[in-house]
């Protein structure tokens, strides 16, 4: 069930019905450098979302700030207010643990632990509760199955993850998050780290995935955001007024097919197009 | 930037890339440094040779001199006749080693996660000078504090067994244990913050807490890097001479109670140093013989020790 | 859907747990740290008395209203500068060559590695040993003398110095010397002018910690007479001499109180110095550390 709306309220920002996400001017700052401003936007549910932009545009800093990992970095701090649903995301009664429970995270390059890959699924679920070995057996093929790695590693779940390829490994990775059942995964540039046919098995993956979970993802690669993605938001960096450090901003969100046939804004389609970058 | 041009007129013809002569001078120059470096870094060779040439000849005279049993109950080997029974060195390298690991291991660890997990950038700033700063303390400041604060204000006083002398195996254990610590706990701390950011990341977006994540992730990963760090320290403590020398004084007493006087094998070598053995004397020889063990067991540590640290640098570097 | 909560569910044994964690690692520092206060405390409390210029000025005697430590320190100074004069050269240099010109994957430049890793865990004792068969007797026969006694100590930080001095020049980005290269340079002037003096700080740190390990060291000279009495200052590499922590060790060892409290005293002022020259390792790592970041 696709939330379908081209809804704009009075900032223009597209609204959905019951949204996963809903940003309202969000800015994120590293102690003095501000890398990301004024961001407005609502990502729907149970659907791919892709960002996209140039280098240092903040579209990955605006991903971090989703699940709340730029709080393990030094000196980050989110201003403005995402919602989660209903609930503020940075309410101080909010916990990090929870939220990030709830909302999955798949990084740049694969980082599986060193572990095995039965013990890389069952992470999660056991720090999460005290399954019994059948039930993580179930969470474990059940996860595998999802990322569609079950073929390739049930016979040698007690290797170590690291034997597996890069896009193996990048599946585990996906597979480990879905074994806490979030609503929600984020992706950061999920395949940059992998070769064309691994990639390929991502994007097939990520649209079968979007039938139970949200998922936003960023990416360099605009072909990957046309195929996989319903809606795209084009980020660009600007200099800062204040300074001569470069921040980022939000130019456009809309549907995936109108930003690349007929986006509205000249810098979204020089992008697009391939003019800039 | 003369060298530009003198390289173009130097230039015979059809030998555009041969060496100016200004060129072939700072060749020249080159190569005699090279060479001065290649002898000091002979040097290093040399201390290694020497060590080994100077511990084998006495140990094997001696060895060839001792009739005595040599797993024997007494260490004498500066009484007459002398005797060469080692099991008093032994239990008593060990039994002090054992408690400075219990100070060195938890504490040292403990320091290692805070720094690595736990601590801020700012607080970092603060403790890990102040760890160097524990390790800058003199072995014989710590040994002053063990053998005039520790023995008698906690051993005689509150330690059960035995009666007390004024020196301990468990107060000079207890120092070396702090003179250990920060050996653990900086290469640990080395280790765990070489484990990759992502790794944490991967941790905390499952829903893990910071104690999940530093015990469950890093320590793990870390693992091979916290066993150097331990292999160390032990190598460090095994050859401490000083704080055993003075807090545990220097009376081979066979015993496992912490609270007797003990002699390790270091402390051995100091207390027999001291007396200014003539060459060729059986306590020389005893000397080497004992720091040829002394050599051997910390070598081996050492070597796995780093061995260790090398193939886990390799992983994440 | 219905109101998401995003208020935490942890457990509360998975809370306790993580505050307990906490709890504990946070204890330790905070122990690790007074109990250095309190040896320090300790140190004061027991020589505040003490403390004049008489400590400094007076030489080692039987007596204890006027023993002090000037020969101790003379000699720890004759002691640990020739040492350092002998070691931070050879041992920057062969930092150089083996990052430098040595080759990398060469089997002879690894086992030269694994042979400065192991003596820089060699204990401070072994040194002594070497220094008594070769040194103060044996070919050389310097007897037990300021010169012996430096030799051994500079054997004893030369590899802390080869390794520090080696990570310092490893820090320095390849790129710079890259770049001097492809203007010409030798690859001994790229690094001469280009990577030495960005690694310069480096190597200061590093040096300085060397030396003041030295400075504290005790074990390996009591195998070379440094643990006697003696009441002059050194004039020479040939003079006898003893060392700041070994006359700490002698006035401990004595029978009499009185004579404790002079060995704390004596600890103060090795521990000022020691802490002093850390205080300026540290100082120059952090401003190296500051620079290179920016």
């Amino acid at each position: 069930m696709t939330a379908t709306s081209t809804e704009r309220n009075a900032q223009g920002v597209m609204e959905f019905i019951d949204p996963v996400f809903t940003l309202s001017d969000v800015a994120v700052s590293y102690s003095d450098f501000l890398a990301v401003s004024n961001v407005n936007l609502q990502i729907p549910s149970m659907d791919v979302t892709a960002f996209i932009g140039p280098s240092g545009c903040g579209k990955s800093t605006i991903l971090r700030s989703l699940n709340r990992t730029n709080d393990l970095i030094p000196g980050a701090k989110v201003h403005g207010k995402i919602s989660y649903h209903e609930a503020d995301l940075y309410d101080p009664k909010a916990s990090a643990v929870e939220v990030r429970r709830r909302i999955g995270m798949v990084f740049q390059k694969p980082n599986p632990f060193p572990k095995s890959i039965y013990e890389n699924i069952a992470f999660g679920p056991k720090v999460n509760g005290r399954p019994s070995k059948s039930e993580l057996d179930v969470i474990v093929e059940k996860s595998l199955r999802s990322a569609a790695l079950w073929d390739e590693v049930k016979d040698r779940l007690n290797d170590s993850a690291l034997s597996l390829s890069g896009g193996q490994q990048q599946r585990l990775c996906i597979a480990r998050s879905l074994a806490v059942d979030p609503e929600v995964i984020l992706m950061d540039e999920p395949c940059s780290a992998l070769d064309p046919i691994a990639t390929a098995r991502i994007e097939d993956l990520m649209i079968e995935l979007k039938r139970d979970y949200t998922i936003v993802i960023v990416t360099h690669n605009m072909q990957q955001a046309a195929r996989v993605s319903s809606y795209t938001a084009f980020f660009v960096t600007e200099v800062n007024p204040l300074g001569d450090r470069r921040t980022g901003k939000l130019v456009e969100f809309d549907s995936t097919s109108k930003m690349f046939s007929n986006p509205t804004d000249p810098r979204t389609e020089a992008y697009v197009t391939g003019k800039m970058g | 930037m003369s060298d530009l041009s003198k390289a173009g007129t130097s230039t015979a013809e059809g030998a555009w890339l041969a060496p100016s002569a200004h060129l072939r001078r700072r060749n020249f120059f080159q190569s005699i440094a090279v060479n001065v470096m290649r002898i000091g870094t002979l040097v290093t060779a040399l201390i290694t040779t020497g060590i080994i040439f100077s511990l084998i000849p006495p140990t094997i005279e001696l060895l060839g001199e001792i009739t005595t049993q040599v797993f024997g109950t007494t260490w004498a080997p500066l009484f007459l006749p002398p005797e060469f029974g080692i099991l008093p060195l032994i239990t008593g390298t060990f039994v002090i080693v054992i408690i400075a690991m219990f100070i060195a291991i938890p504490f040292g660890l403990a320091a290692a996660l805070f720094l690595s997990d736990y601590a801020s950038f700012n607080v970092r700033r603060v403790v890990k000078p102040i760890l160097e700063i524990l390790a800058g303390i003199p072995t014989v400041v710590l040994g002053l504090f063990g053998l005039y604060v520790i023995n008698p204000g906690l051993v005689e006083k509150y330690w059960p067994i035995g009666e007390s002398v004024g020196y301990s195996a468990i107060g000079a254990g207890l120092m070396t244990g702090v003179l250990t610590l920060p050996i653990v706990a900086s290469v640990a701390d080395d280790a765990l913050s070489a484990v990759p950011r992502a790794m944490r990341e991967a941790g905390f977006a499952l829903g893990a807490t910071r104690r999940e994540v530093a015990t469950k992730i890093v320590f793990n990963a870390g693992i091979s890097g916290v066993v150097a760090a331990v292999i160390l320290a032990f190598a460090r403590a095994f050859g401490e001479t000083t704080v055993a020398l003075m807090v545990a004084g220097s009376y081979p007493k066979l015993s496992l109670n912490p609270g007797d006087p003990m002699q390790t094998m270091a402390s051995f070598i100091g207390f027999a140093g001291i007396g200014d053995q003539p060459t060729d004397s059986t306590g020389y020889k005893t000397i080497f013989l004992v720091g040829s063990i002394l050599f051997l067991v910390t070598l081996v540590f050492n070597l796995l020790g780093n061995r260790i640290i090398s193939r886990f640098r390799e992983v994440y570097e | 859907m219905s109101q998401v909560s995003l208020e935490s569910k942890l457990s509360t044994k998975r809370r306790v747990i993580d505050g307990v964690f906490r709890v504990f690692l946070t204890f330790s520092i905070i122990a690790t740290l007074a109990f250095i206060l309190f040896v320090l405390y300790t140190l004061w409390k027991d020589s505040k008395f003490l403390l004049s210029k008489e400590i400094v000025t007076n030489f080692p005697s039987n007596d204890p209203n006027d023993a002090g430590f000037q020969s101790a320190i003379f000699g720890s100074i004759w002691v640990v500068g020739v040492a350092a004069l002998v070691a931070l050269p050879i041992g920057t240099l062969t930092a150089v060559y083996l990052e430098e010109f040595a080759g990398k994957r060469n089997k002879l430049t690894s086992v030269i590695e694994t042979n400065i890793q192991n003596l820089a865990g060699v204990p401070a004792v072994v040194f002594g040993m070497i220094g008594l068969a070769f040194i103060a007797r044996g070919p050389l026969g310097w007897g037990f003398t300021v010169g012996s006694a430096a030799m051994v100590l500079a054997m004893m930080i030369l590899p802390v110095v080869i390794i520090v001095a080696r990570e310092a020049i490893r820090a320095v980005p390849p790129s710079h010397k890259d770049g001097a290269l492809a203007l010409g340079a030798t690859q001994w002037q790229a690094v001469y002018r280009i990577v030495l003096p960005s690694a310069v700080p480096g190597i200061a740190t590093g040096s300085i910690l060397a030396v003041s390990r030295a400075m504290g060291e005790s074990a390996p000279l009591l195998l070379l007479g440094a643990l006697s009495f003696v009441t002059f200052n050194p004039t020479g590499l040939d003079s006898q001499f003893t060392i700041l922590p070994l006359s700490i060790f002698k006035y401990a060892s004595d029978s009499r109180e009185e004579f404790h409290y002079i060995a704390s005293a004596g600890s103060l002022i090795l521990v000022v110095i020691l802490f002093t020259l850390n205080f300026i390792a540290i100082f120059l790592r952090d401003r190296a550390n500051r620079k290179s970041r920016v």
